[in-house]
């Protein structure tokens, strides 16, 4: 089944955390964000993402808590629907469909049955705030059209808007104006600042607005660093603010605590600052939060704050301004210079993250590891300032070497350039600086390479600089009296003609140096580094060089500016092929022959995969992104996929991951989305979740002698996956909310049944045909579960039977059905 | 345009300034060389029922001001060397009183512009006074920590009793508002005081703690009474805080300076109250409710307003207003927005910064200059040039400017009014109980001065001093409301008549002008009226001479009404000319700018420019004629002290740039301001 879709292009995680504030729950154990078109619960303990919320078409703008049911999570959407889930279990509970494209939601504990969202009029930039009255209605998907009108001409970004005093006013800023609209006397009224072109007021829009828990106070923040505190609204002559100013930036987000005792801001400096009693001379700071503050929760209870951060990370903040947790996803707000590479110790992506730091980032997970800091300078954020950039970075084969080059130019004639060579150290998991080289080149480095050779002990590294040398780099002995150690030292600088270096590139099994100059490839051997040979197309400038490997290790291939990829013969020193192909990419994937090329076009752009044996491509794909793609990489799967259609075979043993201008990172999937999502993290929660009873004792022997059993058939991480889901009493137990449970004697029969049943068959064959008929009868009510044992059946069992095992009678069913629709608000009272 | 260094003594430029064709083209001597730094601002007090202002200044200076004529500075009380007052207020109503280091209480006379009596409360200095809410009984804190209460009788005030004695001197007072309880600021402390019994019934221990260091001393510079027993107090740490005098506890604190806040004003309805520091920046603080369905209330501090330099000595709140003085010797009225009704020129803010008084006068004829200092005169001779030039030109100077004379008084009263004779060969001037006349003889450069003695026994203080064009004249306005004319005549002062104020009246002549021929002189008092007198007939007239009506002119003006500009100038005019070849002009300035009014061309309407620049060359004459109108201002020469016509071709424009006045002043309290 697997062969019949086709790959297509989709987002792998990497998605932003930071696009809406988060959302804690009532009791501070989870946060809520957007990304994507998904929710994220995360726990705020342990950092990890309990629940992956999926259900929207389009992107998810807005969570909200439920206030009359703390355990029920609002979110809206672009796809023109608000959605309400269980978020402890993880269900959509009810679909509410609005139709039009929704931009922010809020919630109001006074408006039981109506929450309120941003939605945008026809021209475009114009908003406005609606109440949307949520219809009670026992079906699942529902209709929600009642709209009525509240606030007009108000800012997109939820941040602009603010509910204040239990709902008595809403508080929206948008330019230099704010609109504050009283709901009981149904009027608004609208305070301007100055936006006149002189010094002074030029930076007065406002940028976003919070408001006071219990006192008649909004707090907005603006472009120019301030924050008014405005009062006295109700009255428009008599109003009046104060100012709070320490922020030198824009103001990105303000949050009252619970109580209103303090007023929370964030900006650019990336310091957390806390104004107590809304009064200028006393406050609190907490800095060095290491990127632009995007946004500030606070939590309900009051314990914790959150703030997102332009990196894509939220930090879980004490009430005492400690940081107690990060969350990191892939750092996406700066250039990317060093492109996407792969460590071979971890399989992780890894690339430029934070400022002066190299990210490694698991895609299987998606999350962030580590990051390096490879630059060790304090970044001051400041627009304008000239920063040290990490501009390349390469692996050797086996992940004991990395080399990184940074550079400065404030100037033309000052260029500061570095490069630093860092081992792995396996005591401390991690890498160790171990070189550090000043001015390895006269100019630019142009491109960076290890000698990938798995039996040479001697690791040798190539750099290819503008200032017309590639110089060889090879680790010598370095020990003194002292200590033993060894370091880098240049052991050949080579030179063709004086033109610039611009690409270099090792054959596969370290032989052959290729080095670009300008429109020339030399070939040297890297032994002797003698020059060989060398090629010249007169096609524009290498843009890139690599090797051919295993079976076509004789080519090597070459794109030139000009748009032609070429093929020589080492053998023949000819030209083997050349096409006519504006390549932008060119990617080679270490565990086959293939190459994948990307061409950019004014449309899009193109893949190609091919080998160079043939200058037939095996694969295109037209179109696989509207934006330029920058940089792509081959990462080797785990475990090989087995398609057998010709066309996808080049993805059996690795998958190709590309980031684009706007950084999405993309890859191709023959997977439905819902199924990419490993659902483990949710199984585990479950796992996690047996009390240590009798109960769980027998549970964990049942589970053993399962273990043993499929050790027998099956040796792929399968095995891995908790196996009391194998039955579908139990299963049913668990993953169901315990209030719509029917009563333990009912279950008691249906759970021993179960248990003896196992041990009566021989294969556990008919146990997921069991799941799959619960399925089938509860499918109205929980995509969620549906996903995931959908899930379970793919992976194992495709070809099931038809028998079905009826452990509930029909009346049983309805009745089952009957619990579980029941409002589950009552438990909103514990 | 003028590379002007601050500081820089002997400073004059003459530029070629053409005003408008037809209207001249003008030789401009500006002079930046009179030294003048008016004293620092110690207090105010605002007096409700006449909608007027008492500023004291460090050189125990008082000014009235009056606030609906447009701020006006109508009078004006000399200072005294050793009377520096520390406290001002009104009481009775229209009674103004002063106290300072001195140990004594001054009743001024507002009619007669002199002192009416002086008490010493035999407390040591002064540092406080405050009037009863019923405007009859005065309170003083003393440097030995006596209060004292005084009750205001019609004539004087009469000691009444002391107060409980406290540690250390008292430096703020506050009447609760009914009268009842007194909160007397000290050092460290705060007391709360029952007025019947005179004893301290609270006192309240304020924190030296600031920003976490502990300072020596904390210095209640201020506090308030507010009727719902709240005290609030403003101290040397920074703090603004409210007490409960009934608990004698602290309710809440506001940090909200490094420096000391030293002076606190609380508006009459209690809603709103304005603080100064010593950095400068004046804060309000309104109450405001906390929620608009409950009724409770809580104090906010609002907006800051920075428009001092240095420390703001003194604060005072009027119901639309916020007036603020300190050290930088600007007196700001900032209004408040929401209470101003109609947005005019009354809602915006003004820095009243120089004494609406003369200061220099002018010797047409040897071009000279008299500046008038708190204690010495100084004479200047203005450089001269032979160059010419076009209109912007700066002129070389072939002879600069040259300091004649240096007269220095005697006896620790400030000079009140001075004046040089056109002739350029007399000088008057009077301080509060003498009055002086010089004669000057010029010998080529040589120059001879001598006092010119026998000196009529009741000239012995003068409020204003004129000559008569042709100077044989000399006109004397005494504080007692009448005018002296007296002939000079080979070096001596023959005392002529005197015009006797109309009976009952003791009302001071401020303003003295005499008619080119000498036969008229017309005289304004505090009143406002205007008195003509002919000099040759003694007798008494009243506004146009012949006709005793308003010319024609002022008729069309009065009918028309001026351009809505015009009327939104907030400086009052200080200073008005005729030019004597062509009788259509007339030149007057205020501190801002300098306007040649022509009569013959029509009046602006409100649709034209004002302010029109020179109209381009370019243009027809016919297009000039039709832009032109009666008004050209000229608004490069500021701040304005002075400006008069010295011939037909010269003007001389005496100018103070205000950078040079804070150059001399003490450095202000060191911030740091980002970014640097």
């Amino acid at each position: 089944m697997v062969e019949q879709e086709s790959p297509r292009v989709v987002r792998c995680g990497g998605s932003e955390l930071n696009f809406r504030r988060a959302v804690f729950s009532a009791d501070s154990k989870y946060i809520f964000c957007v990304s994507g078109d998904f929710v994220k619960v995360y726990s705020t303990a342990t950092e990890e993402c309990v629940h992956i919320l999926h259900g929207h078409r389009n992107l998810v703008t807005g969570v909200q808590l439920n206030p009359n049911n703390h355990l029920q999570l609002y979110s809206c959407s672009f796809d023109g629907t608000i959605k309400l889930w269980d978020y402890i279990d993880g269900i959509l509970i009810k679909t509410f469909i609005v139709g039009h494209k929704l931009y922010a939601l809020f919630t109001l504990a006074r408006a039981e049955d109506s929450v309120f969202v941003t939605i945008s009029k026809e021209e475009p930039d114009v908003f406005q705030l609606v109440s949307v009255k949520l219809p009670k209605s026992s079906s699942q998907e529902v209709e929600a059209t009642e709209l009525s009108f509240v606030l007009d001409y108000i800012n997109q970004s939820p941040k602009c808007v603010a509910f204040g005093n239990e709902g008595e006013y809403v508080a929206a800023v948008r330019d230099f104006y704010l609109s504050v609209y009283f709901f009981k006397k149904k009027t608004t009224s609208r305070f301007t600042l100055s936006s006149s072109r002189n010094k002074k007021n030029a930076k007065n829009n406002f940028t976003c607005v919070a408001c006071h828990p219990t006192e008649d106070c909004i707090a907005s923040g603006h472009l120019d660093g301030k924050i008014r505190l405005w009062r006295n609204f109700n009255d428009d002559k008599k109003y009046t603010y104060t100012c709070l100013h320490w922020h030198h930036d824009i103001v990105m987000d303000l949050a009252f605590s619970v109580m209103g005792t303090s007023l929370l801001s964030g900006g650019r400096e990336s310091v957390l600052v806390e104004w107590r009693d809304a009064t200028e001379k006393n406050k609190e700071f907490l800095p060095r939060l290491g990127a632009t503050v995007e946004h500030i929760s606070v939590s309900p209870a009051g314990d914790l704050f959150c703030t997102s951060h332009s990196d894509n990370k939220m930090m879980i903040i004490h009430r005492n301004l400690e940081v107690s947790a990060v969350i990191q996803g892939l750092v996406k707000d700066r250039n990317i210079f060093t492109g996407l590479m792969i460590d071979p110790r971890t399989k992780a992506l890894v690339l430029n993250g934070k400022p002066g730091h190299l990210q490694f980032y698991s895609l299987q997970s998606d999350k962030q590891l580590y990051n390096l800091d490879i630059i060790q300078q304090e970044y001051i954020n400041d627009y304008g300032l000239i920063q040290i950039e990490l501009t390349k970075a390469a692996f050797d084969y086996s992940g004991n070497w990395l080399a990184t080059v940074e550079q400065r130019q404030e100037k033309e004639a000052e260029l500061e350039l570095q490069m630093k060579l860092w081992t792995y150290n396996k005591k401390t998991q991690g890498f160790v600086l171990n070189t550090k080289i000043n001015m390895p080149h006269e100019d630019h480095i142009t491109a960076l390479c290890f000698c990938n050779t798995e039996k040479s002990d001697n690791p040798t590294l190539v750099t290819a600089s503008k200032d017309g040398h590639f110089k060889v780099w090879i680790l010598t002995d370095d020990s003194d009296i002292y200590k033993k150690a060894v370091g880098w030292t240049c052991d050949f600088v080579g030179s063709y003609h004086k033109y610039q270096a611009t690409n270099c590139c090792f054959c596969e099994d370290g032989s052959l140096l290729a080095v670009s100059f300008e429109e020339i490839v030399t070939i040297w051997d890297s032994e002797t580094w003698e020059l060989k040979c060398t090629f010249c197309q007169r096609a524009g400038k290498i843009r890139h060089l690599c090797f051919g490997r295993l079976t076509c290790s004789k080519y090597l291939l070459g794109t030139t500016e000009s748009g032609v990829l070429c093929c020589w013969n080492l053998l023949s020193c000819a030209l083997e092929w050349s096409a006519k192909l504006n390549v932008s990419i060119m990617e080679p994937d270490p565990e086959s022959e293939n190459i994948a090329a990307v061409s950019q076009s004014s449309v899009g752009s193109d893949l190609f995969v091919f080998k160079p044996s043939e200058p037939r491509p095996l694969y295109i794909q037209k179109d696989i992104s509207r934006e330029e793609v920058q940089w792509g990489v081959f990462v080797p799967r785990d475990i090989p996929e087995s398609f057998t259609s010709e066309a996808y075979q080049w993805l059996n043993r690795s998958q190709f991951y590309f980031l684009t201008k706007s950084q999405s990172l993309l890859t191709f999937s023959t997977k439905s989305p819902e199924e990419k999502l490993t659902p483990t993290s949710k199984q585990l929660l479950a796992e996690e979740s047996l009390p240590t009873t009798p109960f769980y004792f027998i549970l964990g022997k049942h589970r053993q002698q399962q273990d043993e059993k499929f050790h027998e058939n099956s040796e792929n991480e399968l095995v891995q996956l908790p196996l009391t889901e194998n039955i579908p009493a139990v299963n049913e137990l668990l993953h169901t909310p315990a209030h719509v449970l029917p009563s333990a004697s009912f279950l008691c029969s249906l759970f021993i049944n179960s248990l003896l049943l196992s041990k009566e068959t021989k294969s556990a064959e008919e146990i997921p045909d069991d799941v799959d008929m619960q399925e089938e009868k509860e499918s109205d009510n929980s995509d969620e579960e549906n996903a995931f044992t959908e899930k379970v059946q793919d992976t194992k069992h495709t070809d099931l039977g038809e028998d079905i095992f009826h452990q509930l009678s029909k009346s049983e069913e309805k009745e089952l059905r009957k619990l579980r629709k029941v409002d589950y608000s009552w438990i909103a009272t514990f | 345009m003028i590379n002007w260094i601050p500081g820089t003594y002997c400073s004059e430029l003459l530029t070629v300034s053409l005003f408008r064709p037809g209207m001249g083209e003008f030789k401009v001597h500006r002079v930046r060389f009179f030294n003048y730094i008016p004293s620092g601002i110690r207090c105010v007090a605002y007096n409700n029922q006449s909608n007027r202002l008492a500023v004291s200044r460090t050189d125990g200076t008082v000014e009235i001001y009056n606030l609906s004529a447009n701020y006006f500075q109508e009078k004006f009380f000399p200072g005294h060397e050793s009377r520096s007052t520390e406290a001002l207020c009104w009481a009775e109503g229209q009674r103004l009183f002063s106290a300072g280091l001195n140990g004594e209480i001054i009743e001024y006379d507002l009619q007669a512009l002199n002192i009416k009596y002086a008490v010493d409360a035999f407390g040591g200095p002064i540092w406080s006074m405050t009037a009863s809410p019923s405007g009859s009984q005065l309170l003083v804190g003393c440097e030995d920590g006596s209060v004292k209460l005084f009750q205001i009788t019609p004539e004087k005030i009469e000691f009444e009793r002391n107060f409980d004695r406290q540690k250390s001197r008292i430096l703020s007072l506050s009447w609760h508002p009914s009268g009842t309880h007194i909160a007397a600021g000290s050092i460290d402390y705060i007391s709360v005081f029952d007025v019947k019994s005179g004893s301290a019934i609270h006192k309240m221990m304020v924190d030296r703690q600031y920003m976490g260091v502990s300072k020596r001393k904390c210095i209640v510079w201020g506090v308030a009474f507010l009727s719902d027993g709240t005290v609030i107090s403003v101290d040397s740490a920074g703090k603004v805080q409210f007490w409960d005098s009934a608990t004698g506890t602290l309710a809440k604190s506001h940090l909200i300076a490094n420096a000391d806040v030293q002076s606190i004003a609380v508006a009459e309805q209690e809603d709103s109250f304005v603080v100064g520091t010593a950095e400068g920046t004046v804060f309000h603080f309104q109450l405001v409710p906390v929620a608009s369905s409950s009724t409770e209330k809580q104090w906010v501090r609002t907006k800051p307003f920075q428009h001092h330099t240095h420390d703001v000595r003194t604060v005072a709140h009027s119901p639309t207003a916020l007036i603020s003085g300190g050290t930088d010797t600007h007196l700001v009225i900032r209004p408040l927005m929401e209470k101003v009704e109609v947005k005019n020129y009354d809602a915006a803010l003004r820095k009243i910064t120089f004494p609406h008084r003369r200061l220099i006068s002018c010797s047409k004829k040897r071009q000279l200059l008299l500046f008038q200092f708190a204690h010495h005169l100084e004479l200047w001779r203005l450089g001269s040039t032979v160059a010419t030039g076009k209109n912007g030109d700066t002129l070389p100077l072939s002879k600069n400017a040259e300091h004649l004379l240096h007269l220095k008084t005697k006896g620790p009263e400030n000079i009140i009014c001075s004046c040089i004779s056109p002739c350029g060969s007399w000088i008057a001037c009077s301080t509060a109980s003498r009055f002086f006349l010089y004669r000057l003889t010029y010998q080529h450069d040589n120059l001879s001065l001598k006092r010119v003695s026998k000196m009529p026994a009741f000239l012995r203080s003068a409020v204003q001093i004129l000559f008569s064009e042709d100077s044989a004249k000399l006109f004397v306005a005494s504080n007692q409301g009448s005018l002296h004319v007296g002939q000079l005549l080979e070096g001596r002062f023959r005392h002529l008549h005197t015009f006797q104020p109309q009976s009952g009246t003791v009302e001071a002549m401020c303003l003295l002008a005499v008619s080119p021929d000498g036969d008229w002189l017309a005289a304004s008092g505090t009143s406002a009226g205007v008195h003509v007198y002919s000099v040759k007939h003694l007798k008494v007239f009243e506004y146009s001479i012949p006709g005793k009506q308003y010319t024609e002119w002022s008729r069309t003006v009065q009918k028309q009404g001026f351009h809505h500009l015009w009327l939104q100038r907030d400086t009052p005019i200080t200073h008005i000319s005729f030019h004597p070849k062509r009788p259509m002009h007339i030149l007057l300035h205020d501190a801002y700018m300098f306007c040649i009014i022509d009569k013959s061309l029509p009046l602006p309407n409100d649709k034209t420019l004002l302010y029109n620049p020179l109209p381009p060359k370019s243009e027809s004459d016919v297009v000039r004629r039709r832009t032109a109108h009666a008004f050209k201002i000229s608004k490069i020469y500021k701040p304005l002290l002075f400006m008069d016509l010295l011939d037909e071709g010269t003007l001389v424009a005496v100018e103070r740039p205000l950078d040079d006045i804070i150059a001399q002043l003490p450095p202000p309290i060191k911030k740091k301001k980002f970014g640097t």
